[in-house]
């Protein structure tokens, strides 16, 4: 029963950390290795305006989602789309700037266990006698209402129609007026303020640390090769095999472990179904 | 109105002159082919003297020697053979503790213990990674760069090969000139041994099966055991470094899984323009001694470092020296259209 509600717990973390990265790569072809910086960023950013400026926990978090969204356009516009198309530099170029923004809090002294983020609501549930605290309960509820609001952003308005559009076929697309450059921008602004928003939920839960932006990357593209690059419903399927996978780990072998296992479940998919779970890549399928 | 204008490049006369071997006749066409040739080699063998007064900056000349193994690895495996490969840091790792058992078990001394060592960790990675084989593009990046993580997670979870600490007390070369040279002599034979290879028979199979590998395949060529091939080589030359690193810090751990000697010759690369090797030993004696000097910024250095490297691609995303070969090679004029 625990394995079962924190595996879902699990598994709903995974999701929030991944969703923006699929995002912006599913739609926009574009690798942002600066993803897991960006999530750091937020938590700071959030901490910075909550304990330095006094602001309350909502418009803190509202304002720091929006400089997270910020800088995600600027990646795009000052690096990437000079360099679009070129798939080694943008994967160079974005760990880069990842690189350099995480150092960077590292120099301005932000180390240590000292900075952590409120939570929501201090407390435990229990849940057939689990003892679960709101904070997790919140991680599930705020990856469903996410679940549900990119999914009736892409279906039902006309940007989130665009975006679906460039991600199924850019030329078509563009012959019908669909800016490429403005659905990337939208797309990497999305994508960043969701890894802010994975941000603001999971640091609660922890205290913020500079190197969770590296294992936060490892994550996310983990989710995102087991569930095939670029597709939502594969995402979100391997995120629950990966929670689930880590939860049980931790349970029956160690913590230590819980790395060994995402990085075999990684390297298992790409040998045995390169496309992933739901992977669109049928070519990669084809064995030379 | 105003003219529109458009550069126009051309080979200089003297480039003409001097493709056709048979055609040399004079001392200045000789040197336009020779001098850049030999600015690399005089400047790696005779860069240990001239630096004999700066210990501090042999030790880097070593650094950067061990990056341009690394990037000429992977410059030649991303470039000739199709497959970009970002498991730098495993062939050093593999190489290192290779070196490392060889030298405490066997009591081999390092000028034997480092090409057993690139010898065995080559046939070990290539043996790794040949189920992977198939993978393409970022596909198989993403694999090999999973592939050290992996090994360092092992190595920690259960403790082989003195765990997390390493293994110490590892034989040094002793005397400093055989230490350097071995390296300097080493890198440019590999560099000159890669570039013949790459127009042999053997070349053009795998420059073809980077073009188009159902072809070669077509044509009856076993591409995987090519592929292997090329993986033995690209390694063997990670592990010759990752050995030679193990020996001269006398000690092999969990740090020469580090990512570093991942994403550096990469850099290394890019900056320096991929698809010639020569390139990739560029970035190497650039971004090194760039990295030291950043020292002088203390833990802002990675930062530097960082936008240094992203301005670079950015503006000159083909590499510095296909924009040095091509200023060498040709002229340029604007032109009316």
């Amino acid at each position: 029963m625990e394995i079962l509600i924190y595996g879902i717990v699990n598994s709903f973390k995974l999701i929030l950390i991944a969703f923006g990265f699929t995002l912006v790569y599913g739609t926009s072809r574009l690798p942002n290795f600066a993803h897991g910086a960006i999530f750091v960023f937020t938590g700071f950013v959030a901490w910075i305006m909550m304990h330095k400026l006094n602001l309350p926990f909502l418009p803190a978090a509202l304002l720091s989602l929006a400089c997270a969204a910020l800088v995600g356009v600027v990646i795009y516009q000052f690096i990437l789309k000079r360099i679009r198309g070129m798939n080694m530099n943008e994967i160079i170029a974005t760990y880069a700037i990842g690189v350099a923004l995480i150092e960077t809090f590292r120099w301005l002294g932000f180390k240590g266990t000292t900075f952590t983020l409120p939570v929501v609501k201090e407390g435990v549930v229990f849940i057939a006698d689990v003892p679960v605290d709101y904070q997790r309960l919140m991680v599930v509820a705020v990856g469903l209402v996410m679940l549900a609001a990119v999914w009736a952003f892409t279906k039902f308005t006309r940007t989130g129609r665009a975006l679906r559009g460039i991600a199924q076929d850019e030329r078509a697309a563009m012959m019908l007026g669909i800016d490429s450059d403005m659905t990337a921008t939208l797309a990497m602004a999305l994508g960043s303020a969701l890894s802010g928003l994975a941000a603001l939920m999971l640091f609660p839960l922890g205290s913020i640390v500079v190197e969770a932006g590296y294992n936060t990357l490892i994550f996310a593209l983990a989710v995102c090769m087991v569930g095939g690059i670029g597709s939502w419903s594969g995402t979100v399927l391997a995120a629950f095999v990966l929670g689930f996978l880590q939860v049980v780990t931790v349970t029956y072998l160690a913590t230590h472990f819980q790395m060994v296992v995402t990085l075999a479940a990684i390297i298992a998919t790409l040998i045995l179904k390169p496309s992933g779970f739901f992977g669109k890549h049928k070519e990669l399928e084809e064995r030379v | 109105m105003q003219t529109e204008k458009r550069k126009e490049r051309i080979d200089r006369g003297i480039k003409i002159r001097s493709d056709g071997i048979y055609a040399l006749s004079s001392w200045r066409e000789i040197t336009y082919l020779i001098a850049p040739r030999f600015l690399l080699i005089g400047g790696l063998l005779a860069a240990p003297l001239l630096l004999h007064f700066f210990p501090y900056w042999q030790k880097v000349l070593l650094i950067i020697c061990i990056y341009a193994l690394l990037s000429m690895a992977f410059d030649f495996l991303a470039n000739y053979v199709g497959l970009v490969c970002l498991g730098g840091s495993f062939f050093v790792g593999v190489g290192g503790y290779g070196a490392a058992l060889l030298n405490k078990y066997l009591l081999l001394s390092p000028l034997i213990s480092i090409p057993l060592a690139a010898l065995f960790g080559a046939a070990f990675c290539t043996l790794l990674l040949l189920p992977c084989l198939p993978l393409r593009g970022v596909y198989f990046a993403i694999i090999t760069l999973m592939y050290p993580l992996m090994m360092t997670r092992i190595i920690e979870a259960f403790e082989l090969f003195g765990g997390t600490n390493g293994m110490m007390d590892i034989q040094g070369f002793g005397n400093p000139w055989i230490e350097q040279y071995f390296l300097v002599v080493a890198t440019l034979v590999f560099l000159f041994a890669l570039r013949r290879l790459s127009v042999e028979d053997l070349g053009l199979v795998i420059r073809g099966i980077k073009d188009n590998d159902q072809s070669v395949r077509a044509s009856g060529i076993n591409i995987t055991f090519i592929k292997a091939q090329a993986i033995f080589y690209a390694s063997f030359l990670g592990c010759f470094a990752g050995a030679y690193l193990a020996h001269v810090y006398m000690w092999a751990g969990l740090s020469m899984f580090a990512l570093d000697f991942s994403i550096i010759p990469i850099a290394a690369t890019v900056v320096g323009g991929g698809g010639s090797l020569l390139g990739a030993v560029l970035g190497a004696i650039l971004l090194v001694p760039l990295s030291e000097v950043l020292r002088a910024f203390g833990p802002l250095r990675i930062v530097v470092y960082s936008l240094i490297l992203t301005v670079v691609i950015v503006i000159k995303g083909e590499g510095l020296l296909n924009y040095l070969s091509r200023k060498y090679h040709q002229f340029e004029r604007w032109v009316e259209i």
